[in-house]
């Protein structure tokens, strides 16, 4: 970095991502109704995640973000899918380890020591994570920094001053944009971006790449839950119907069986 | 302080109904505030639930989320309970309030927290600062809101402010402390109880709720209220955080995504924007509204307010048509609780027919103009 004109890449980016069940993965719920079972199911990082990671390897692409740091937290595994991302193209991992079952509100705070850590502009997390479908951890991050947040993004555009960032949203009836002050809690939507893969080259870069250890404890953060999981079923399921011939027969049968029409 | 809000409060109070309204409304703030005086001695909470509904300028009256959002508070939440308008528009806020003012079960309706030219009023760092700031000052044991782009934005926010954990996208409410949600697409049902100190805070899934008739009130309606100054101040500091620049909103004289009867819905395999527009004509000959697959929207084939799915929207309409749909898992979680189910699919194999309760396996560029055609007309 030297002096003189134009605005230097000063600004580090923070990106959260989490490692769930697959997507494509079928759900099982475990008989004794405790939870749903992952023992020798696919484990990848959360799609949202990924989309997170691949938009601030971008932004340091674009010569806007200097540093990436990906953190998640978890169990021991959760370094599988913080080696992912170092070899999507993020910098450094932190992993903050803990057998706990998390939830949004304590990982929310957990962010927050990190956050005040690593003094980023920019936190980017998936919007949701697709196995227990919160869509929280954002909007509590940016409550309790007393961010900006800029949710469910379809695009983000830093501005050339970086002290402010355009989101736009994907919102009920189409989209919104929002203008958000520095710094900013961006959580991101399916079309932000599409998520490369991590190439061999790279994947081998990415074991030489440091990975900080901490616990909740070292954070100073309480990781108790408010909320209980009594128990977990599978929804009832829909009994499928009959393929049908024909329009005719289609017709018919919405109008004198189903009664729709 | 204390004295010089109440003098403010009672100036900006608007008399509904007949002429002993003032003197009504001045006696249920003193008799809420005393309430809560006594509360705050007793420790219990005095207020039974707070709820929040999005009124938006132009949506002709409250949008379906926060239909469910009442009846829920109506049916399944501790009353009496106290409704909070945010808006865009003074005249929609206002317009709102009166409808919410004559449901059963509702003390108070607060409005004019949040009418504000351009959308800025909804946004959800102020605003949860003044939700956050009403909640202390109400102390209701329950807060909700709908499950919608808007309660998801905006709970959290102030949940994480009150360092309360929600309960988000309830579906069925077992009792005052217990939920059930959907987790892994809906793939499975999660049973939740909540043991913080509280408020509980709660969004909720406009299709669980939405079917439940609102009950009217006996006799008088309730009290309509604006926002006390105390609380629109806690949310000034955070304008300065975010500003709204512009929306891309689709117009449609259609029925609206979630509250439609009929959902005509299209995939990846209508190829283009053009074919996609087939599908229009469909829909208006039901009267109904379209949808479609996240395939579909990714290929610009539509826009990203039509998308159903566990990222997009929640439908359970009485018919709904899966139109070159292939039923992928992350579909299924936005549909598979519609009343019927109609698949129309060229590959057999498609687990689409697994849910379906009628299929026609055949070229939609076929199957679609005969439908047309021997379809009644609905409209």
């Amino acid at each position: 970095g030297e002096g003189g004109g134009g605005w230097k890449a000063a600004m580090r980016v923070v990106v959260g991502i989490k490692r769930v069940i697959d997507y494509a993965a079928k759900i099982r719920v475990k008989p004794d109704g405790s939870g749903v079972d992952t023992a020798n199911v696919k484990m990848s990082m959360n799609p949202f995640c990924e989309i997170a990671v691949e938009e601030a390897v971008r932004l340091k692409e674009k010569g806007l973000a200097k540093e990436v740091i990906a953190v998640s937290m978890g169990p021991q595994a959760s370094q599988d899918t913080i080696r992912t991302a170092l070899a999507m193209g993020a910098d450094r991992g932190v992993h903050v380890l803990t057998d706990a079952k998390l939830q949004p509100l304590s990982i929310a705070k957990l962010f927050k020591s990190i956050v005040q850590r690593e003094d980023p502009k920019i936190v980017l997390l998936g919007k949701q994570a697709i196995d227990d479908d919160c869509n929280q951890t954002g909007q509590m991050l940016a409550a309790i920094m007393d961010w900006s947040q800029g949710t469910f993004a379809s695009q983000v555009a830093v501005a050339d001053c970086q002290e402010r960032v355009s989101v736009t949203r994907e919102v009920d009836g189409g989209l919104e944009t929002l203008s958000l002050k520095l710094p900013a809690v961006i959580t991101t939507d399916l079309r932000l971006n599409e998520p490369r893969y991590a190439t061999l080259p790279n994947i081998m870069k990415a074991k030489k790449k440091k990975i900080e250890k901490l616990t909740p404890e070292e954070l100073g953060v309480d990781v108790s839950s408010q909320i209980e999981v009594l128990s977990v079923r599978e929804p009832q399921a829909r009994v499928g119907g009959k393929v049908l011939e024909s329009v005719d027969e289609l017709v018919d049968k919405l109008k004198n069986e189903a009664g729709v029409l | 302080a204390g004295a010089g809000a109440e003098r403010r409060s009672g100036k900006e109070l608007t008399k509904v109904g007949s002429s002993g309204g003032e003197m009504w409304s001045r006696t249920l703030l003193k008799s809420l505030r005393g309430a809560r005086q006594s509360s705050q001695q007793s420790g219990e909470r005095s207020l039974g639930t707070l709820c929040i509904v999005e009124a938006k300028d132009g949506a002709g009256g409250l949008d379906s989320a926060s239909k469910a959002t009442l009846a829920c508070a109506q049916k399944h939440l501790p009353k009496p309970f106290v409704a909070l308008v945010a808006s865009d528009a003074k005249g929609a806020s206002e317009a709102a309030a009166g409808e919410i003012a004559s449901l059963a079960g509702v003390e108070t309706v607060l409005h004019g927290v949040s009418d504000k030219e351009g959308a800025n009023g909804l946004l959800a760092e102020p605003l949860s600062q003044v939700v956050a700031a009403l909640v202390g000052k109400l102390e209701p044991t329950h807060v909700v809101t709908g499950s919608n782009t808007f309660g998801k934005n905006l709970l959290p926010r102030v949940a994480a402010l009150l360092d309360s954990a929600p309960i988000t996208d309830v579906v069925q409410v077992v009792d005052e402390s217990t939920f059930v949600r959907p987790i892994y697409a809906g793939n499975a049902l999660s049973t939740v109880k909540f043991v913080g100190k509280g408020p509980l805070l709660l969004s909720v899934r406009t299709t669980a709720f939405g079917s439940e008739a609102l009950e009217t009130a006996q006799g008088a309606g309730a009290e309509v209220a604006s926002v006390g100054a105390e609380e629109v101040a806690a949310g000034a500091a955070a304008e300065a955080l975010s500003e709204w620049v512009g929306e891309e909103k689709s117009e449609s004289e259609r029925p609206q995504l979630d509250a439609a009867r009929v959902v005509v819905s299209g995939g990846r395999a209508l190829k283009s924007k053009e074919n996609f527009e087939m599908l229009e004509k469909l829909a208006d000959q039901l009267g109904g509204a379209l949808g479609a697959s996240r395939a579909a929207v990714d290929a610009g084939m539509c826009s990203n307010d039509l998308q159903v799915g566990q990222t997009g929207k929640v439908v359970a309409p009485e018919l709904y048509l899966a139109i070159g749909i292939s039923g992928a898992i992350q579909h299924l979680a936005g549909m598979k609780d519609s009343k019927t189910i109609v698949a129309i699919n060229k590959d057999p194999e498609a687990p689409i027919f697994k849910v379906a309760d009628y299929g026609l396996v055949g070229d939609l560029f076929k199957i679609i103009p005969e439908l047309a055609e021997k379809l009644p007309s609905q409209k």
